[in-house]
């Protein structure tokens, strides 16, 4: 039988890149009458099981150690290759997020197997697992498929959907023990600044506003922020603005900054260029705002307003304050 | 300090790619190629760590022997030197095969710091850096946007999803690299002209001890092909207070994604 575990990293909750990580674990593992697995690496996990009983895993193993409060590639690394022990799993499933991209690799390395990383799309074919990975920046859609057993994937999130969370499942749990291997300690983590509460992660958010240097100066930027605010967007930025200075790094979609793939990104006052375009071009729904007819971002987009963006973007969010709020009031 | 950084040649990011007709695979003809960017980045990151601390810079990869012009241009901008591993049997090799003959040919390299990229564009995994680290049991944090040298370990800045990550790495450790604030230095023209004479070493798979077998791909590309393009769309006309109302309107009820 086929046995899939899912990874999912324990910090106070589970992120939802492992939550879709699993579900789409779940799908594939039904497909084909098979079973799913997810180890839980963290300190104080409490009934993390219970969520993930939710979305349809079947053996839960834990591994709960006061040395794994805190991310470490070769601790965490350990800690899923004695999960893939113990559990008999076949296929190894993270999401790639910062950390699991880096631990995806370190694991496949310790089983000496295949990894594709950071799928957008996974099926049965052939009778055997194949994936979509996007190459050269997403000019290129690659499928790939293992040579053999066992084999560890990367899954992009915002790419696999939720699955219907359900009451009432029980899976098996089982607690395993850990021993902190020798190099863990050449690593520290010294610090972690939490993300700002305010703040929608780019990586993740259903819904982007990004500006470029359109907008002509960071102080200009408030009406990207307020247009977010309306839709509980997260706000991004070009390449062109980061490098100006007017946006922190942590802010730029593109070849050298994040891809997204949000269900609807509204792109103001960017031109388009090719590194910009591939970091953006998964979206559900585009839409642009740009004072140049011609601008190569209204080739990309679903629905394009020519204009400036000073009158547009204030005109955009009242209409949509006048449209979301509640009937009635 | 010793620092290697492992440099790979990939296609300029503004090239066309397009598919094989009917095969697996990009046409590779008449494609610029140039060292890829975050390797760029790692690269000046481990010059700069040279001038401020003393040491060799050494500029390894493995490819065919025209990846020759990525290491020329390493040495160009200030590498001491140059290494190349090249073999038939490293043509159809998976990102595994290539952690495996990286990791190789660093044992035969003294070295107290390695640098890779976050990911090579092209085939954008981001797998070769922890697993050259994990082969050589060496502690890795990728992703560095900072980095220093400050007794006898690296202090390493990383951002992750909406937050931020400070590490300290005892050296010899392994890092990958991405976009930092400083870019890859022009070279000189005296750069350009010295780099002629500094000799590139070249080694097989046999050289390292390794054989076909060692590098036998365990992940396999069995079909590429475009995605689908994005076809433009419409263009809302009108002046800007109707025209956002109905962008609204569309994207409540045609595209329904508010
Ligand atoms: C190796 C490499 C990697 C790169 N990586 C990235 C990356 O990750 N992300 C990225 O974004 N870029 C990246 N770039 C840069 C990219 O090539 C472009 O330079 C950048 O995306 C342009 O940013 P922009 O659209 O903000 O600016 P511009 O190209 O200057 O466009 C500004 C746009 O604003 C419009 N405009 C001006 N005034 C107004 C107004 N009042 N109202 C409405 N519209 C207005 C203009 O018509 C224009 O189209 C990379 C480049 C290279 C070489
Ligand atoms: N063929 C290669 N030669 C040298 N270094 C490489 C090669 N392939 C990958 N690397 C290094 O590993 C990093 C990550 O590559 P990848 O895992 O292929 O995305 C690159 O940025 C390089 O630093």
């Amino acid at each position: 039988m086929t046995k899939i575990l899912t990874v999912a990293e324990f910090h106070g909750s589970v992120g939802k890149p492992a939550l879709e990580a699993l579900s789409e674990a779940r799908r594939l593992a039904d497909a084909v009458h098979g079973a799913v697995a997810t180890v839980v690496i963290g300190h104080a996990v409490g009934d993390a099981g219970s969520t993930l009983a939710k979305y349809g895993v079947d053996e839960v193993y834990v591994l709960d150690h006061v040395e794994l409060a805190n991310y470490n590639l070769a601790s965490y690394a350990s800690a899923v290759t004695a999960a893939f022990k113990a559990s008999g799993a076949e296929l190894v499933f993270v999401p790639a997020t910062t950390h699991g991209r880096e631990l995806a690799a370190y694991v496949a390395s310790m089983l000496d197997c295949g990894y594709a990383s950071d799928v957008t799309a996974l099926f049965w074919a052939n009778g055997r697992l194949e994936a979509v990975r996007p190459m050269y920046s997403g000019k290129v859609n690659g499928r790939v498929a293992f040579a053999g057993t066992p084999g560890v994937v990367s899954l992009r999130p915002n790419m696999f959907a939720l699955g219907e969370a359900v009451d009432g499942r029980t899976p098996s749990v089982h607690a395993l023990t850990f021993e902190l291997p020798a190099s863990a300690a050449r690593c520290r983590l010294v610090e972690t600044k939490a993300p700002q509460k305010s703040t929608v992660e780019l990586t993740e958010a259903r819904v982007i506003v990004s500006g470029g240097r359109g907008l002509k100066g960071p102080e200009h930027f408030g009406i990207i922020e307020e247009l977010a605010g309306v839709l509980g967007a997260a706000v991004g930025a070009t390449r062109m603005v980061v490098d100006l200075g007017w946006k922190d790094h942590s802010m730029q979609v593109g070849q050298t900054g994040k891809i997204v793939n949000p269900e609807l990104y509204i792109a103001v006052g960017i031109s388009g260029a090719i590194q910009h375009l591939v970091g953006m071009q998964t979206s559900k729904v585009i839409v642009a705002i740009n004072k140049d007819p011609e601008a190569p971002i209204f080739k990309v987009a679903n629905y394009g307003i020519v204009g400036d963006a000073f009158e547009v973007v204030p005109a955009v969010t009242a209409a949509l304050r006048e449209a979301l709020a509640p009937a009635g009031v | 300090m010793n620092i290697i950084v492992c440099v790979k040649q990939v296609p300029d990011t503004e090239a066309r790619i397009k598919c094989k007709d009917g095969a697996n695979g990009i046409v590779r003809d008449g494609i610029k190629l140039c060292m890829s960017p975050y390797d760029e980045f790692a690269l000046e990151a481990a010059l700069r760590l040279k001038e401020q601390h003393g040491g060799t810079v050494t500029v390894l990869a493995v490819g065919p022997d025209r990846a020759k012009e990525v290491l020329k241009t390493g040495l160009a901008v200030g590498a001491d030197k140059a290494v190349l591993v090249s073999d038939a049997s490293l043509a159809g090799t998976d990102g595994r095969g290539v952690a495996v003959t990286l990791a190789a040919a660093l044992k035969k390299l003294p070295h107290d710091l390695v640098l890779f990229g976050k990911k090579a564009v092209g085939v954008d995994r981001g797998q070769v850096g922890p697993q050259v680290a994990h082969r050589l049991d060496l502690p890795f944090v990728s992703q560095a946007g900072e980095l220093a040298h400050e007794n006898g370990a690296m202090r390493v800045v990383r951002e992750i999803e909406g937050g931020q990550e400070h590490f300290e790495v005892a050296l010899p450790a392994m890092l990958s690299v991405d976009k930092t604030a400083n870019e890859l230095r022009k070279a000189s023209l005296k750069g350009i002209m010295g780099a002629k004479s500094k000799p590139i070493q070249a080694w097989s798979l046999s050289d390292l001890g390794l054989s076909a077998a060692d590098v036998a791909p365990r992940l396999q590309v069995v079909h590429t092909e475009h995605p689908p393009q994005r076809g433009a769309g419409r263009i809302i006309d009108g002046e800007a207070v109707a025209a956002a109302r109905e962008l609204v309107r569309l994207l409540r009820e045609e595209a329904k994604v508010i």
